[in-house]
Parts: structure tokens; C-alpha cells; sequence
């Protein structure tokens, strides 16, 4: 079960859960499972967020391997100047 | 400087200074930058702006204007259609006012005609009724409960239960990990404080321009100034329903951008004029235009608490930030709540951010969005901490620094990081032991940010005599087509000289991300560094045809294809250029591509250290010494990255001590123009010197990390150390311009 962090103000809209564990293998997975389970969560992911695996920064990367035993985090939109 | 530290490769070009390709164009006058795009029987594009900081519009009367001769076109909010797409609706009211002006300078209506004075006119006849509306413009007060609400339907998010009332506070953020109070607890010494910072400009000497032209059949180009093109084409095609493939964008050279121009304002306004004229129309930005109706980055308010122990160990830290980001939500406070104690190695942190709206222009990202403010707050309470309990600042910062395995501030674990490289570098550099003189000061600061790469397609076509045209999607505002060039030089093995690197209009390759975060040099350099390995598997190919061997037989060394292996037999190398000879009789033109949506940009740190002195009679401050400590994990042409150092530390400079919007009563900017809007001119800076320490990013192929960013990170808190030194009080608002020195100076004698 891979674990997943769901950071700032992400977790207002996961009912306050910060961690959550699922059987996600990439991070589409990751991202349809957590839309499944908190409706809430939805509108932003559909604005797009970043997702940290083992401290590399992704976006928009559905098919991001996951391990078991990854550090995953759920994070805003990275945008720079 | 370059000092590299663990990089393996021998690079042969990369590394290297060789001229820049856009140089001569440049200085000749020969570049041609967003206002030098003429059209036959083009029109002139002018747009009437409200002079009220808040105002409902009640009506327009564009009749008159449209009766005088030479006036082909006129638009208003009527002239655009609510866009489908969710992104885009904060844009459309921003480009044209709907029901409300919602700043001063707000755009409400367009005109197109004949020639300027003709336009000039025709704005004077357009006749518009306003209700004028209380504004408010500082952050703080537009938070409290009885502050003018801009937008009766916003309810601040992030918040549980969603708030019922109407709120000029659009997002709560939060970000942290550990028990904070517990560590505060731990604490033998703590400080808190609060800061504040004025709006600036990001100050691009071009101003924005463009020429649209769009036909009756439908189709149309723009040519235009930007960060962009592909995100220009995406927004006006969004805004005025147009199909993406039938608009054209193409960028021009760019006099500056840093963040600036990585949105639209005045693109769609004439793509509507000249669809409405059926004439091209050219809409040039005034500099007075600039100051009112683009971004600047926000101003911000922010509480910074630190607790350390007496041993000087930091046991955790709290910021609380409020950003107003113009008449929109959006403003960069999350980066800000993100990054505010990314360089430091912390048990227990929150940090707490406020997206606010005021009736100001709607903020654009400014290098490093919103980091610079939070490192000044938080790096001016590091650098009391230190003096509190007799460290040395950079023993402090290192003492408490992140490395590799700090679980962040902001969540993830560094890998391989350059902060401590820098802080180290900084003790040993000459101008930490440097004596000082009367009235002067020695800060320092920290700075951190993200970095990031994103979706990047180019093209690299061999040339039948052997050079190389490379193809890519990004305005060059930092040297990327020197940096993308080399790169190809190196994987190819040729000559610098053999490679011209072109930025094709959005017909010519896929989606390329807007040039920012950082991300070109890296981005699309991995993109140029896989091209040119499709195009050697390519030439590879050609060559095990002509030798009639497996192509796994044959490899690319320094420019050539060679047989190598044990049955591979004896062939004299082919060179690129004589392979490209023979490409029509081996199978056609040669070329090689790559997309990506690339990842693993490598975050980046920095360390700076400045000398100044403070007048104590004038409160006037004079830079006398800086000095930039980066990571550049692998710097591919060291002189652009000094130039991105020393022009963070520059308009950091600005920043810190003079730049700042000023507003009237009447929520007027009251400085709209470069003689009371004061940025740093060269005679205002010291020579900057830069040290490039090189981690390599494992995320690229040869360790590149972006450098644009990070160096506008630490300047506003290291200027403050240093004046707040010399001047013998902590300064506390930015900019540090002479009344607020005097002031402080004042005070503090008054005790």
C-alpha cells in the first residue's frame, strides 16, 4: 500500500485526512483514488496539481511509477516568473 | 566563478563562454522586439482605462468615437463573450472591465484607427458613466470585517465550515509538520516580529506590444512580446473562440519579462479590434500602461516566530503570510507559505497564507513568486537569532541547514542539494573577512526555490552541408538559444558555430510551456539532448546502410559514426557533415525530435552576502560590495548564469531599498513612470560578483539546474541585514527608501 500526503490546503478538501494509504502503482492511479474518495478534492485536481515521489516534482505525469515504499505528496500547482 | 564539486563528464563545449548568437542583432538594432511588427494597411490600437480604483461601469457610449473619420473599430466589454474554460474567466474580466473597474487603469473599452492621433480622439469620445465604489489597496486592511467588498461572491477557501459571508480573503493556506507549540516550548530564546513589503514592478524595459490580424475566413497571427506564445495562443483562442490551430502566434525578441509576461493583457483586445476592422492592428503598451494594468508582484504582510536553543538549534519555527495579489485571487502566497523555511532542517513548522484581493491590478509572477517577500521576513529573524546567541551568521545557517534527507518545510525529502556548498563557500570567500568602515554593514541571507520543467517539444533538422538547425518553442529572455546550442554542439560533437538555434511560431512544434520557472535551460535542454541522440541513432543508421553492417554496430564519437564491436570490420569514420552529404541516397532528410513533459527540475539554493553604507544624516544607502553563492548544478554557458545572478542581486537591489507602488487617497498609483517608479541604474550597483558551486542535478544529463529564480530570493533580507547593521536598528518595511531609514533612525534615538 503505497502512502500518500496530501499537503496545504489539499487536505481541507480530503475531510482534514493528511495521509492516506491505497493501492496506487503511478500517479493516475493516485489521483483517480483520491477523486473517488473525496468529491471535494476533485475541482482541484482538475486544475492541476504536483506530486512529489521521493522528492522528484512531478506534473501531469499519469504514469510516474509508485512503489510501496515511496514518499508521495500531493502538493499545489508548481508555477514560476 | 565556477567551481564545480562532483560532476564526472568532460564536456567540450558546454562549460565554455562563446558569443551569444542574439549579440549582434542586439547592438546593431537589428533585433526585432514587440513594436517593430508592421502589416500593410495596419491600424492603430489605443484602450481607454478607468481612472477609478473601484467603480461600477453603468454604461459606455462608444457612438461619437465610432462617427470619426478613421476610426475602423471600436470594443467593449460586449465585444467579449464569456469563455468556457474555468482558467480563463478571471483573464476575460481583467482584459476588458464586465460590470465593474476593479483598479485604476483598468481596461474598458478599444479603439482602432488610422494613425495614433486619430485614436488618441476617438478615446476622448467614448463616454462613460461610472458609480464610484470605496477601494481599499493595503493588504491588512483589506482583510478586516468592515473593509469594501470587491467581489460579493467570494468566500474564502480553505476554510472549514466554508465561510457564509463575503470575504476580500479568497484562499487560507497551510503547510507544516510537527507539533509547533511543542517546539516552541523547547525554545530558550525566541523572536518574533512582523514585516512588511511594497508592490514592485518587474520593471522589463519593453514595454508590451503586439500586432494582431485576423481575416474574415477566420484564421489569424499575432506577433507579440512574451514569455509565451503557445499560452497566448491557448488564452486569445479561449477568449475570442477561436479554433487553436487557426491562430497563429509568433514571438518576438524580448526586452525583458521576468515573470511579467507570462499572461495576456492587451493580445485578445487587439485580436478583437482587428477582427472587427478586418485590418491588422498594432497595440502598444505606454510605459504609464505598464505600471497601471500589468503585473506587478504582490505586497505583502507577514509574522515570522523562530525558536532556537541556546546551542543555537533551531527548535521551530511559525510564519504567518498575507499576500494581496491585485483585484484577483491568485496571489503567490502559497509559494510564499511553501518556501518561507525551505533551508532550514525543522522538527516542527506551520506556515499560514492569506490570498488577498485589493483594487489594485491583478498581480503576475515575479521570479520566485512570492519567495523573496517570505525570505526576508524569515532570514531578517534568522539573522537576529544569530546575533542573540553569539554565532556567526553563516555558522548559524549551517548549523541549521537543510541537506540532503531534511524532510522539507514544505513536505517532500531533498535529495542532493547546494545550500550547505554555498554557506560553506560564503565563510571562505575573501569578502566575509573583508574590514568595514564607519556606517556600514555586512548582511547576509538564504534563499531557496522549486524549480520546475514541463512540456517541451523541439526539433533538430541536419543541414545537407552539415550544420544544424534546432527548432524550439521558448522566447530566449535568459540565453537559452546559447545554452540549447551548446547542448546540441556537445551531444552532436561539433562546433558551437555549426548550430543555429531558431523559436518557431506555435504552427511549427507541440505545446511548449510558458519560459519560466526556471525551467528552459533544463526543460528544453534535455529535449535538445534527446533530439540530437534521435538524430545520432538516426545517423547511425545511415551509416550501418553505406557499411552495409547492424546498426548496433556502429557508434557516435565526436562527430563521427564509427564501427566499433568485433565483427563490426574496418571502416573509415563518417563524419556528420559527410553523412548529411549522402542523406538523400541513404533515406531522406535526417532529423531528430523529442517531446516531453519534462520532470525533475532539481530545486536550487543560493547564499548572499552585500556591504553597504547608511547616511545617517540623508537615510540614503549605498551598495558598496555583493557577492552570489548558487548552485547551478551544471552552468552551460557560465556567463548567462552570472548575468541571472548578478540580475536577481540587481533587482533585488531595487526591491529592497526604492521600488514600490504609491497610492493616492483616491486609490490612484500616483508614480506610473520609471522617474518616480526608481529602479537600480548601473551607477546605483557595485560591480556583483557571482561564485557558480555546481551540484549536479541527477535529473538531467549533464546536472543542469534552472538558475533564474533563486538569485531574486535572498537580496530583500540580505540588503536588510546589512542595512539594519549599519544603521544599528532593524529595519522592518520594504523599501528601505531614505524616510523609512530616517525614520527608523529617529525613532530608535528616541528609544
Amino acid at each position: 500500500m503505497a502512502k500518500i500526503v496530501l499537503w496545504g490546503s489539499l487536505k481541507q478538501a480530503a475531510d482534514g485526512q493528511t495521509e492516506i494509504e491505497m493501492d496506487a502503482t503511478n500517479v493516475r492511479e493516485v489521483l483517480d483514488t483520491l477523486a473517488e474518495r473525496y468529491p471535494k478534492l476533485k475541482p482541484q485536481l482538475d486544475r492541476g496539481v504536483s506530486v512529489s515521489i521521493d522528492g522528484v516534482m512531478f506534473r501531469d505525469a499519469w504514469f510516474a511509477p509508485i512503489k510501496p515504499d515511496s514518499e508521495v505528496y500531493v502538493l499545489p500547482r508548481m508555477a514560476g516568473g | 566563478m565556477t567551481e564545480q564539486t562532483a560532476l564526472k563528464r568532460e564536456f567540450k563545449v558546454v562549460g565554455t563562454r562563446p558569443l551569444r548568437p542574439d549579440g549582434i542583432d542586439k547592438v546593431t538594432g537589428r533585433a526585432k522586439f514587440g513594436a517593430d511588427a508592421n502589416a500593410p494597411g495596419m491600424l492603430y490600437g489605443l484602450i481607454l482605462r478607468s481612472p477609478h480604483a473601484h467603480a461600477r461601469i453603468k454604461s459606455i457610449d462608444t457612438s461619437k468615437a465610432e462617427k470619426l473619420q478613421g476610426v475602423k473599430a471600436v470594443v467593449t466589454r460586449d465585444d467579449f463573450k464569456r469563455p468556457d474554460r474555468a482558467d480563463l474567466i478571471d483573464i476575460w474580466i481583467n482584459v476588458m472591465a464586465r460590470d465593474k473597474a476593479l483598479y485604476d487603469g483598468h481596461a474598458v473599452a478599444a479603439v482602432a484607427a488610422t494613425s495614433k492621433a486619430v485614436a488618441r480622439e476617438a478615446l476622448r469620445l467614448i463616454k462613460v458613466k461610472y458609480e464610484v465604489l470605496p477601494h481599499v489597496i493595503d493588504v491588512d486592511e483589506a482583510m478586516k470585517p468592515d473593509a469594501p467588498i470587491l467581489h460579493p461572491d467570494m468566500r474564502t477557501e480553505g476554510v472549514e465550515p466554508k465561510p457564509k459571508k463575503a470575504s476580500n480573503v479568497a484562499h487560507r493556506y497551510e503547510f507544516g509538520h510537527g507539533n509547533i507549540e511543542k517546539g516552541f516550548a523547547e525554545a530558550d530564546i525566541v523572536i518574533e516580529r512582523s514585516f512588511k513589503t511594497e508592490a514592485s514592478h518587474q520593471g522589463y524595459i519593453e514595454p508590451h506590444a503586439c500586432l494582431a490580424s485576423v481575416g474574415p475566413d477566420g484564421q489569424g497571427d499575432l506577433w507579440c512580446c512574451t514569455q509565451g506564445h503557445f499560452m497566448v495562443r491557448n488564452a486569445c483562442a479561449g477568449l475570442l473562440g477561436i479554433d487553436v490551430a487557426k491562430l497563429r502566434v509568433t514571438a518576438s525578441e524580448i526586452g525583458g519579462g521576468f515573470g511579467g509576461k507570462t499572461t495576456v493583457f492587451i493580445e485578445p483586445v487587439a485580436l478583437a479590434l482587428s477582427r472587427k476592422a478586418n485590418r491588422p492592428v498594432k497595440l502598444v503598451m505606454s510605459r504609464n500602461e505598464v505600471f497601471r494594468a500589468t503585473g506587478p508582484t504582490s505586497s505583502s504582510s507577514i509574522d515570522v516566530k523562530i525558536g532556537v536553543k541556546r546551542n543555537g538549534r533551531m527548535t521551530a519555527a511559525r510564519a504567518e503570510l498575507r499576500y494581496q495579489g491585485g483585484a484577483f485571487s491568485g496571489s503567490p502566497v502559497e509559494f510564499g507559505a511553501m518556501t518561507s523555511f525551505a533551508c532550514y532542517d525543522l522538527p516542527n513548522v506551520q506556515t499560514i497564507g492569506h490570498d488577498v484581493v485589493t483594487n489594485r491590478p491583478k498581480q503576475v509572477a515575479y521570479r520566485a513568486p512570492g519567495a523573496p517577500m517570505a525570505a526576508f521576513a524569515v532570514e531578517s529573524v534568522v539573522d537576529e537569532l544569530a546575533k542573540k546567541v553569539g554565532m556567526n551568521p553563516l555558522e548559524f545557517r549551517l548549523l541549521n541547514a537543510a541537506r540532503q534527507g531534511t524532510k522539507s518545510s514544505y513536505g517532500p525529502t531533498f535529495g542532493p542539494i547546494g545550500l550547505e556548498a554555498t554557506l560553506e563557500r560564503a565563510k571562505t570567500h575573501g569578502h566575509y573577512s573583508a574590514p568595514l568602515g564607519p556606517n556600514q554593514g555586512r548582511g547576509v541571507a538564504c534563499g531557496f526555490w522549486f524549480n520546475f520543467g514541463g512540456n517541451t517539444c523541439v526539433s533538430l533538422n541536419i543541414g545537407e552541408d552539415g550544420t544544424v538547425a534546432l527548432t524550439e518553442g521558448n522566447p530566449d529572455i535568459g540565453g537559452s538559444r546559447a545554452s540549447l546550442t551548446m547542448m546540441a554542439a556537445e551531444e552532436l560533437g561539433i562546433p558551437y558555430e555549426k548550430v543555429r538555434t531558431v523559436i518557431a511560431d506555435t504552427g511549427a512544434l507541440g505545446y511548449n510551456e510558458v519560459t519560466d520557472g526556471s525551467r528552459v535551460t533544463f526543460a528544453a535542454g534535455l529535449a535538445t539532448i534527446k533530439a540530437a541522440r534521435d538524430a545520432i541513432k538516426k545517423m547511425c543508421g545511415r551509416a550501418a546502410k553505406i557499411w552495409d553492417i547492424p546498426e548496433e554496430a556502429v557508434v557516435w564519437e565526436n562527430g563521427h559514426a564509427k564501427p566499433a564491436g568485433p565483427n563490426a570490420g574496418t571502416f573509415k569514420p563518417l563524419s556528420l557533415a559527410e553523412l548529411a552529404a549522402k542523406a538523400s541516397a541513404t533515406g531522406g532528410p535526417i532529423a531528430g525530435h523529442f517531446e516531453v513533459n519534462a520532470d525533475g527540475a532539481g530545486v536550487s539554493f543560493a547564499t548572499h552576502m552585500v556591504d553597504v553604507e547608511v547616511d545617517p544624516d540623508t537615510g540614503r544607502v549605498t551598495v558598496l560590495r555583493y557577492t552570489v553563492f548558487q548552485d547551478a548544478g551544471k552552468a552551460v554557458h557560465p556567463s548567462y548564469v552570472e548575468g541571472q545572478f548578478q540580475g536577481g542581486a540587481a533587482q533585488g537591489v531595487g526591491w529592497a531599498l526604492n521600488e514600490e507602488y504609491v497610492y493616492g487617497k483616491d486609490g490612484r498609483l500616483q508614480n506610473p513612470g520609471f522617474l518616480d517608479y526608481r529602479i537600480p541604474v548601473a551607477s546605483d550597483l557595485p560591480m556583483i560578483d557571482t561564485v557558480i558551486l555546481e551540484i549536479p542535478n541527477p535529473g538531467h544529463p549533464y546536472g543542469v539546474r534552472g538558475v533564474g529564480e533563486t538569485s531574486i530570493v535572498p537580496p530583500l533580507a540580505a540588503i536588510a541585514n546589512a542595512v539594519s547593521a549599519a544603521a544599528g536598528v532593524r529595519l522592518t518595511h520594504l523599501p528601505m527608501s531614505p524616510p523609512r531609514i530616517l525614520k527608523a533612525l529617529m525613532d530608535h534615538q528616541r528609544g
